[in-house]
This record gives C-alpha cells, sequence and structure tokens, in this order.
C-alpha cells in the first residue's frame, strides 16, 4: 500500500485530493490530508467584510464538505516534517509517507513588524486578511466618523497581491457613499516602486489612485508602528500618520516548514515549475500558496498550477518524466467601488495588457478596464470556487495563458 | 531598450534603468564607478560583503536575493542595509553588484 499524505486542507490541498483520488487505484493508495481546523474560509470574500457587503456566514463551509469519499480527513497542528525519515508529526502522532504534498499556504505575522501587536491592534491599527480581522475592522468602520486612513504592506510576497488595491478602491467607494469623503485621506504605501508591478498595469492602476485621489506612498518598507504617535515608520525614516491603519503584515508559511529545512526566509517552498519538488525531495511536493514558484499567490494561480501539477505527479508515480512546465498564468478581478471591477490576466513572460479576455458562455471581459460585467466576474468567483476549483474540476478555461484578444502595448 | 556605456574603462551593455544587462561581464573594479553613480562615495568592507554575497547568492539562485533574505542570510541588519544604500537599498545594491533590479515579486 502506497501512502499519499496532503497537508492542508486549504484551496491547493482539497483541489489536489479531489484531482487525484480518482486517479490512484484505492487497493493500491491511502490518501490522508490534514488540517488544524474544521472551517473553511473562502479568503477572497474577506475583502468585502470590512465593508458591510459580506457577512462572515458568507465566507464559511465545513472542509469534509470537499473532501472526497476514500480520503481519510485529520484534524489536528501538523507539528513537524522529517524528509529523511518520511514522517510527520501531526499533534503528536507519527504519520509516515511515500509522497507528500505541502499545501498549508502563507498567512499573515502581525508579530513580525514591531509595534503591530500592541494595544492599539484592532483598535486603530487592523488587517483583513483573517476573519478576525475581517469582521473587527467592519465594526470599526462602522464607527467611524472620517480622518486619515492609511492602507500599509509590510513585506513582499504576500498573497493575492492586489487585495489592498482593491481595498483602498473601496474604502474610497464606501466613504463616498456614506457621504465622509470629504472628511477623509486614503494613502497607499507600498514597498513597490508604483501601484503594482509589473509597467502597464503599474501605469493604469497607478491612474486609477490619481483619479480616486488616493495618496500613494512607493518605496515605503515599513521598519514598525509607532502606535502613540499614531505614525509608521519607515527604514529609511519617513513617517505617515494615520488615524486608522489597515496592515497586510508580512506573509509566512507554516513554521514546521522552516525547522523542516523545505522552506525559504519566508518559510515558503521554492520548487520546481515542472514537477512542483524541491530540490533534492523527488517525493515531496509543494502547490498554492505554500510554494515558491515566483509569480502570484493567489486561488486563480494555485488552480491553472493543479491542472499541470497533477499531470506530472501522475506521470512521476509510473517513473516517467514530467511533460508540461507551468507558465505562471494568474487571472484576477481587481474589484474598484461603484459596482465596478478591472480585470488582469499574465503569466511569467506576459505582462498584464488591455483588450478582450474571451470567457465561452460567459464573457467576453474587459482587461485592464473598469466595468459591471468585471464586478459580476469577481462576485461569480465565490460560486466559482465553492462548486468548481474545491471540487477540482476545470474552468472553460485552459491552464496556459493566451494571447487571443490582448492588445500589445 | 538597451545601450551601451563605459564603466571603469570597461564597455558594457545597460538596459534602460542603468543596469548591466549581463552579470557575467562584471568586475570588482566596476563597483566603484557605479557606486558613484548612485551617490555612494566610498565603498567599505560592509558594502563589500553585501555586494559579494549579492553576486554568490544571484550566481546559486539565479535570481537577486530580496532585503529579507540578504538579512537572514548574513545576518545584517535591514537598518543597516538602509545606511550602506540609502533611500532604495534593493535597487542599488543591485545595481552596484552587476545583478538584476530584484523582481518586486508579485
Ligand atoms: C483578503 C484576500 C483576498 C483574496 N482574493 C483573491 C482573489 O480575488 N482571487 C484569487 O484567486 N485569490 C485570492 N486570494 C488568495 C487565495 O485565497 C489563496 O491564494 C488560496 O487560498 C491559496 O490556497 P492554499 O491552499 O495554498 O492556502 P489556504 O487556502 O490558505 O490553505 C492552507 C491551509 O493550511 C492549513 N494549515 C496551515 N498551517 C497548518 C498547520 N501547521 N497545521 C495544520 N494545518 C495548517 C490552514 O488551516 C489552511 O486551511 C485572496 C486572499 C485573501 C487573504
Amino acid at each position: 500500500m502506497k501512502k499519499l499524505v496532503v497537508l492542508g486542507a486549504g484551496l491547493a490541498g482539497t483541489m489536489a485530493v479531489n484531482r487525484l483520488r480518482p486517479h490512484l487505484d484505492s487497493d493500491d493508495w491511502d490518501i490522508v490530508i490534514v488540517d488544524q481546523d474544521e472551517t473553511h474560509i473562502y479568503q477572497p470574500g474577506l475583502l468585502f467584510i470590512p465593508f458591510g457587503m459580506y457577512r462572515p456566514d458568507d465566507v464559511i463551509r465545513r472542509r469534509r464538505e470537499f473532501i472526497p469519499p476514500g480520503v481519510q480527513m485529520i484534524t489536528a497542528p501538523i507539528e513537524a516534517v522529517d524528509t529523511d525519515a518520511q514522517k510527520v508529526l501531526v499533534n503528536g502522532h507519527t504519520l509516515e509517507y511515500d509522497y507528500l504534498i505541502v499545501a498549508t499556504g502563507t498567512s499573515p505575522r502581525p508579530e513580525q513588524t514591531p509595534g503591530l501587536l500592541g494595544d492599539a491592534w484592532r483598535d486603530t491599527v487592523h488587517d483583513f486578511y483573517t476573519l478576525e480581522g475581517a469582521t473587527a475592522l467592519a465594526d470599526r468602520l462602522d464607527r467611524w466618523d472620517g480622518g486619515r486612513i492609511v492602507v500599509d504592506v509590510m513585506e513582499l510576497p504576500f498573497k493575492c497581491p492586489v487585495a489592498p488595491l482593491e481595498f483602498v478602491f473601496l474604502t474610497d467607494w464606501w466613504l463616498q457613499e456614506r457621504g465622509m469623503r470629504d472628511r477623509a485621506e486614503v494613502i497607499y504605501a507600498t514597498p513597490l516602486s508604483g501601484a503594482f508591478t509589473k509597467p502597464v498595469s503599474s501605469r493604469r492602476l497607478g491612474h486609477l489612485l490619481d483619479e480616486k485621489k488616493i495618496g500613494l506612498e512607493a518605496d515605503f518598507y515599513t521598519e514598525r508602528v509607532d502606535t502613540e504617535k499614531n505614525v509608521v515608520v519607515s527604514y529609511d525614516e519617513r513617517e505617515i500618520p494615520y488615524d486608522l491603519l489597515v496592515t497586510i503584515p508580512v506573509n509566512m508559511g507554516a513554521d514546521f516548514v522552516k525547522n523542516s529545512g523545505l522552506g525559504d526566509e519566508l518559510n515558503h517552498i521554492v520548487v520546481d515549475r515542472r514537477t512542483f519538488s524541491p530540490e533534492g525531495h523527488p517525493n515531496v511536493f509543494a502547490i498554492g500558496d505554500a510554494a515558491e514558484l515566483g509569480t502570484s499567490k493567489a486561488g486563480s494561480v494555485a488552480h491553472f498550477a493543479s491542472e499541470v501539477f497533477t499531470a506530472n505527479f501522475l506521470r512521476g508515480i509510473r517513473g516517467l518524466p514530467p511533460l508540461e512546465e507551468f507558465d505562471g498564468h494568474a487571472n484576477c478581478f481587481i474589484e474598484s467601488g461603484f459596482g465596478k471591477a478591472m480585470l488582469i490576466d499574465f503569466n511569467y513572460t506576459t505582462e498584464p495588457l488591455p483588450g478582450k479576455f474571451p470567457l465561452p458562455g460567459i464573457g467576453p471581459f474587459t482587461l485592464l478596464e473598469e466595468t459591471e460585467m468585471n464586478h459580476w466576474g469577481k462576485l461569480m468567483f465565490r460560486w466559482t470556487y465553492w462548486n468548481v476549483l474545491l471540487r477540482g474540476k476545470d474552468l472553460p478555461l485552459p491552464s496556459r495563458m493566451l494571447l487571443a484578444g490582448k492588445e500589445s502595448s | 531598450m538597451t545601450s551601451t556605456a563605459v564603466i571603469a574603462g570597461h564597455e558594457v551593455t545597460i538596459d534602460d534603468e542603468g543596469f548591466i544587462t549581463d552579470p557575467s561581464v562584471w568586475t570588482d573594479d566596476m563597483a566603484a564607478a557605479l557606486a558613484k553613480n548612485v551617490g555612494i562615495d566610498e565603498l567599505t568592507p560592509d558594502h563589500w560583503t553585501v555586494i559579494r554575497h549579492l553576486r554568490e547568492d544571484f550566481a546559486a539562485q539565479g535570481e537577486t536575493p530580496t532585503l529579507r533574505r540578504i538579512t537572514s542570510n548574513i545576518g545584517i541588519e535591514t537598518k543597516r542595509l538602509f545606511e550602506l544604500f540609502p533611500k532604495k537599498p534593493g535597487k542599488k545594491m543591485a545595481y552596484i553588484a552587476g545583478v538584476p533590479k530584484p523582481r518586486g515579486c508579485i
């Protein structure tokens, strides 16, 4: 009997067991999946909670609903991985494996930035990457009466790189809805040199920030938060005063990844773009946000990558060499307020470009422009997430990025 | 867009931001000239520790290390990197060490 152990039952882990179980004979293969808790959170929905557009109930489902028959689920914290002995320590018990898939994602670590976790945490200093954080921020905004809102990204990379931009766009919209825009300032601080990395989209998104009168503080690498003076301080000693600070804390992979020796300085696992294995560990794989692939950490990326990963994994166990290489395909809606959104589609070699995005039966969506259609696409993503992505089904889209419909810059 | 520049007597190809496009043509004596271009008049042993590390890590990984990676690899404080390479340490040290601009990683 062969043993496949999957660590993490978030999007990537759940998708993997749904895709692999039908191809692995249950007489020959045991599959076990481990997660620390029972509830699956639809993380893209966390963006909407602070503005009262979604409530916590809208983003929570039971993990087990999505785990297929024939896969054993264990709910317990993962403590350690020993790749030499091929063992995982889960809540004091040992699990042996022949093949190991690490899918424990990446999560916000406010303790990494001095001053963040003090008395002001969840009072004047917030985050929205966790359900607790997003809910506390909804309460805070409900009592908000104007002032300076600063949204600060602490470190790169972080998951869903467009989420903080969406957050400032929605803040601008929400303030206008409440008739408070003239009493508020909105500032976006980022370690990047512009609104986004890739030049064309960075320009377009930067332009949108200007239009919405949102201040951009670029090249801002935060050293600490001073909650006495209510300022964020960068390493080059710039200070940004705030009344309300919304942070994207440093994002890091699980601690057991670090202790196993598999991780980089942020506990992410650098893997090969074909096999999804870290160097020197052919029976270990990392998928989803836990993997460092040099592209965005996002659900759409995890989905496109999973097609390549599954195919190559199934070849690998039969002793065949991997075929395709993952092209870094990412596809993200960017909610921009007032019932509109933008769409970007890119990979390792092609940056996000304007044009049309063909989606059979539904589209076309418009790339890099604000439209209502894109907003519906964004809202529809929740249905797609629960019913298509998690279940390991294919979207009516190829995993590789298409150039059709895109204009050249 | 690339162009040609003469740095410390060597003719090299640079990109539109002035970064040397081929890390393998970089030599030690170019560092001082590149440093002057970004307002660093003297390269101290601490600067050199960082520059050497950037070269080695780039050679091993095929990618320019991030500030966090440098601090965790050689145990230097981020604050110190900002003193050595003021304002934009990530870019400046890559520029001086002749490796590509850090990717920004998004
Ligand atoms: C605010 C926000 C908005 C986003 N918006 C979008 C969007 O619009 N589009 C998009 O494509 N993506 C979006 N994302 C990103 C998307 O949610 C993630 O990329 C996706 O969830 C990654 O899946 P994953 O399985 O790798 O990680 P996760 O889904 O985070 O799953 C990791 C799992 O591992 C478990 N785990 C971790 N450590 C341990 C341990 N030690 N022991 C046991 N279990 C452990 C966790 O409990 C978790 O269930 C957004 C994310 C956030 C936070």
